[in-house]
């Protein structure tokens, strides 16, 4: 098992292929369309005979197998994924296989869900599942048709394993290796036959992470340890009000410090250059900068909730609708109720950073992206270079979160290198900087109203009030005035409403640019869904997960989940005072997911995090393990930001721009975590973010149990809690 | 003011010329390429950056350089060749701690200290000895779970 990650941009350009990819129409971000755009490709001229069938699978004459992985490694555990299907279906020998970190190339390389090369929305193996296997199988299929061939006996008598094909009739075998050169000249077959899930041999074990051996003893390299002979490295401040300009520097008391090599004064942001960061670090706290603080030096977070709380009066754009909202609505007693959500950072524990060597025909980066063709083309825009002048060395990611879906810190480490042409400059962020550079989660006002009629919502007109991250990420995504990422999960609710209407209104907030954060869309959205229904249950009398049960007879996977759930978390078991048990149900990014929250609340406020229990049904586990750690670590990240995490502004300025103010959950605050899966037959749902977006509303729905303080607002706030404070 | 420094640093003596105030972290990473310890917040609130001083867990990112003088230094790239750390390494990828491994070194670098000093550590030692560990993944019962099969694997 080897992790290559020796990356080989220069094979992007050799390649030539029969036809394109990447068929657009992509109206709906973060869902997976009915077609798959990057079928298998056969490459023309594969060098040095290697049997290439397809972008992904290169076997050579010695056999040494190389599986090219599309998708980013941030943590998330894809690359091991990728790997056992494309091994499953190809029947390689998977001990051997290695791995390569794909080139920047869209056509190659395209995520299906958005037609571009993006890791994000939780989509990685639910869009390369069906394109994977088929890669796989294609290849298996060739070199079962090279021994048939060169036994000269059915193909159909020929079965693969293990990286070789054996012939029943003769028990004769050969290896993929040596069949390498013959298989490179068979055609490519349209239709190949998947294995039948009973005949998975990795799929759906726990296998070990190819990623893994090389981060417990510092081998791996991630974009912050690139090192380059000759190189200079840097460190950067911009405005310390949010969208204030560099106005003038004195530069005198930075040169005079040891290692400083160069200031580099751009419009938005300076840059100190030394031999080392410390260099860099000190010389920029010894620049004398004088900053144009433009029109936000008075603004506050209160300001931008003020906007958003009226602009949230109005009427939104309808995204969905069912049976009759206003008849709905105005028969019986109408229950209304506005969440909010505030601004979070990402905090990846790697900060921004890239690496680049500039020079006047072309460029070089190193760096660790979401979006690796994204910062070819943009950058390539950005210096008016062809693409092909622009090469992007990919790195393992330490966290992605979002935030390495955003060009911005290589455009910023571009412009600087400039200033540096032919010098290679490291460009490292400061935590400080990196959250002040940060594009924030935006902060939403969420505005329910229900009716309730025989124990249940007979009416649901639910508005997602926030600024629109698809309309600058990914404008073709952004239609009729409708962020479908931002209603995500207010129109997939699961649960079974006859008048029912979600609606939406763009509201950007005024100087604080914001991005997707771990959850998206669907983070805000259940958090709403599930506190209100929580709030309904409640009105009814109704025990909270029997309330949900009755409305989901259209969700049978959920409702197995919640039975689960209720079942392993030990629901309606006595508990002590002050403690409190919460769920919370979701089928966001198409896996169905039931999460008990056991909290207590003690006598200061302060909320102790007991246990956490979730079933989850994800459809086929390609790997269990990973499954089960990506909801731990996702259900940690959603706790953290429902205990500590909110960006705030005063005059314009961050309030939070570190750990000791940008507070985490450690590991002494560490509730039990059990997760279950629940074995299916269905294909694969999204993982890695759906943690994040169960934690919030089940701890929040806990803290009402053990409270009866009904929290609207996150994160969780210990006056309210202790009834000191309006909810 | 520039200093030749002597470091012995994973059994090796190393000279480096730099300022004494320089936090070791930036020495072990850009003058060294010794890029295995992270920077994570530069104010010892994370815990990225631990290393070992004569075994025990500081945080390089606030350790100026010029102060640690005769004492052993050892970092992620040499915590493998100590019993305890080599315990610690197989026991993180048996339990397959890490995710995206940032913090990982940090993490390790703490647990192999809190190991050495308390070899049968209970719920609260790990607490006390790792908090100081910021883990974004969320990794920490896993942490907790590693550290307790590190402690209990024989000597070897």
């Amino acid at each position: 098992m080897l992790l290559n990650l020796i990356d080989r941009p220069e094979l992007a350009s050799r390649r030539t292929f029969l036809k394109a990819t990447c068929a657009g129409g992509f109206s709906l971000a973060f869902r997976i369309p009915a077609f798959a755009t990057n079928e298998p490709e056969q490459l023309a001229d594969e060098p040095q005979g290697k049997f290439a069938p397809n972008a992904f699978i290169r076997i050579d004459k010695t056999g040494v197998t190389t599986l090219v992985m599309p998708q980013v490694e941030m943590g998330q555990g894809i690359y091991t994924a990728i790997a056992m299907i494309l091994a499953e279906e190809l029947d390689a020998e998977y001990d051997k296989v290695v791995l390569e970190h794909a080139p920047a190339n869209e056509k190659l390389y395209a995520n299906p869900a958005f037609g571009m090369q993006a890791t994000g929305g939780s989509t990685s193996v639910r869009a390369f599942w069906n394109p994977m296997r088929k890669a796989g199988a294609t290849a298996r299929a060739m070199l079962v048709q090279s021994a048939a061939e060169r036994w000269k006996v059915d193909a159909a008598s020929c079965s693969a394993a293990n990286g070789r094909i054996t012939h029943s009739g003769s028990g004769r075998t050969v290896s993929y290796g040596a069949l390498a050169e013959a298989a490179a000249r068979q055609s490519v077959p349209k239709d190949v036959t998947l294995k039948d899930p009973s005949q998975f041999v990795l799929i759906g074990k726990p296998l070990k992470r190819f990623d893994t051996p090389g981060k417990v003893n510092g081998a791996v390299v991630y974009g912050i340890d690139a090192m380059l002979p000759g190189m200079k490295f840097a460190t950067v401040a911009s405005c310390p009000v949010l969208g204030g300009k560099m106005s003038r520097l004195n530069e005198a008391a930075a040169m005079a410090v040891p290692g400083v090599f160069r200031v580099v004064g751009l419009d938005d942001m300076v840059a100190v250059v030394g031999d080392h960061m410390w260099s860099a670090k000190q010389g920029l706290e010894a620049l004398q900068i004088t900053w144009a603080e433009g029109s936000h030096a008075q603004l506050s977070t209160e300001d931008l909730w003020q906007d958003i709380r009226r602009a949230s009066e109005k009427d939104g754009i309808v995204a969905k609708s069912a049976g009759d909202i206003g008849k709905g609505l105005s028969s019986g007693e109408r229950i209304e109720a506005a969440f909010e959500m505030p601004f979070l950072a990402h905090a990846t524990m790697e900060p921004l950073n890239c690496t680049v060597l500039f020079k006047p025909e072309s460029c070089e980066i190193w760096v660790g992206t979401q979006i690796m063709a994204r910062v070819q083309k943009t950058v390539a825009e950005l210096l008016g270079m062809p693409p092909e002048k622009v090469v992007v060395h990919n790195h393992l990611i330490g966290g992605g979160f979002g935030r390495r879906l955003e060009p911005d810190m290589v455009l910023s480490a571009v412009r600087v290198a400039q200033h540096l042409a032919g010098i290679p400059v490291k460009v490292v962020w400061t935590r400080e900087e990196d959250i002040q550079q940060d594009l924030f989660r935006p902060i939403y006002r969420d505005v329910i109203a229900a009716t309730l009629a025989d124990g249940k919502i007979a009416a649901w007109k639910y508005k997602v009030c926030g600024a629109s991250v698809l309309a600058r990420w990914f404008p073709v995504a952004f239609q009729k005035g409708i962020d479908s990422d931002a209603v995500d999960g207010a129109v997939d609710m699961p649960y079974d409403i006859p008048n029912f209407q979600v609606e939406y209104l763009r509201v950007e907030p005024r100087a604080v640019p914001t991005g997707f954060w771990r959850g998206v869309g669907p983070n805000n959205n259940v958090f709403a869904v599930e506190s209100f229904v929580d709030e309904l249950a409640k009105r009814t009398g109704k025990d909270p997960i029997a309330f949900r049960r009755a409305m989901l007879g259209k969700q049978p996977r959920l409702r197995a989940a919640l039975d689960l759930v209720a079942e392993k978390s030990g629901w309606g078991a006595a508990l002590p005072a002050r403690v409190g048990r919460g769920v919370c149900a979701q089928t966001a990014f198409g896996s169905f997911i039931a999460t008990v929250v056991e909290a207590e609340v003690d006598e200061h406020g302060e909320v102790l995090l007991r246990r956490v229990t979730t079933a989850v049904d994800t459809g086929i586990a390609v790997n269990p393990d990973t499954i089960v750690a990506q909801l731990e670590g996702g259900l940690v990240f959603g706790l953290t930001a429902a205990l500590y995490g909110e960006i705030t502004l005063k005059n314009g300025r961050l309030q939070q721009l570190n750990f000791n103010s940008y507070r985490m959950l450690r590991i002494d605050q560490m509730p039990k975590i059990d997760v279950h899966l629940i074995k299916s037959g269905e294909a694969p749902g999204g993982i890695g973010e759906t943690g994040t977006t169960a934690s919030a509303p089940a701890l929040r729905n806990a803290l009402f149990a053990a409270t009866g303080v009904a929290l609207r607002r996150m994160p969780v706030d210990r006056e309210v809690l202790l009834g000191r404070k309006k909810a | 003011m520039l200093n030749a420094i002597s470091l012995k640093i994973n059994g090796e003596v190393h000279t480096v010329t730099v300022p004494d105030d320089m936090p070791l972290l930036w020495v072990l990473r850009d003058v060294l390429g010794l890029t295995g310890t992270k920077f994570g917040c530069g104010i010892a609130q994370c815990g990225a950056c631990t290393v070992h001083l004569d075994g025990r867990a500081v945080r390089s990112c606030v350790l100026p350089v010029g102060g640690i003088g005769e004492r052993a230094i050892t970092t992620i790239e040499g915590i493998g060749k100590t019993a305890v750390g080599a315990r610690v390494q197989k026991a993180w990828l048996g339990i397959e701690v890490v995710q995206c491994g940032y913090c990982q070194p940090g993490q390790i670098m703490s647990a192999a200290s809190l190991l050495t000093g308390t070899p049968k550590p209970d719920d609260s030692d790990i607490n006390a000895a790792m908090a100081g560990n910021i883990c974004r993944c969320g990794t920490y019962v896993r942490i907790r779970e590693a550290i307790k099969r590190a402690a209990a694997s024989p000597e070897s």
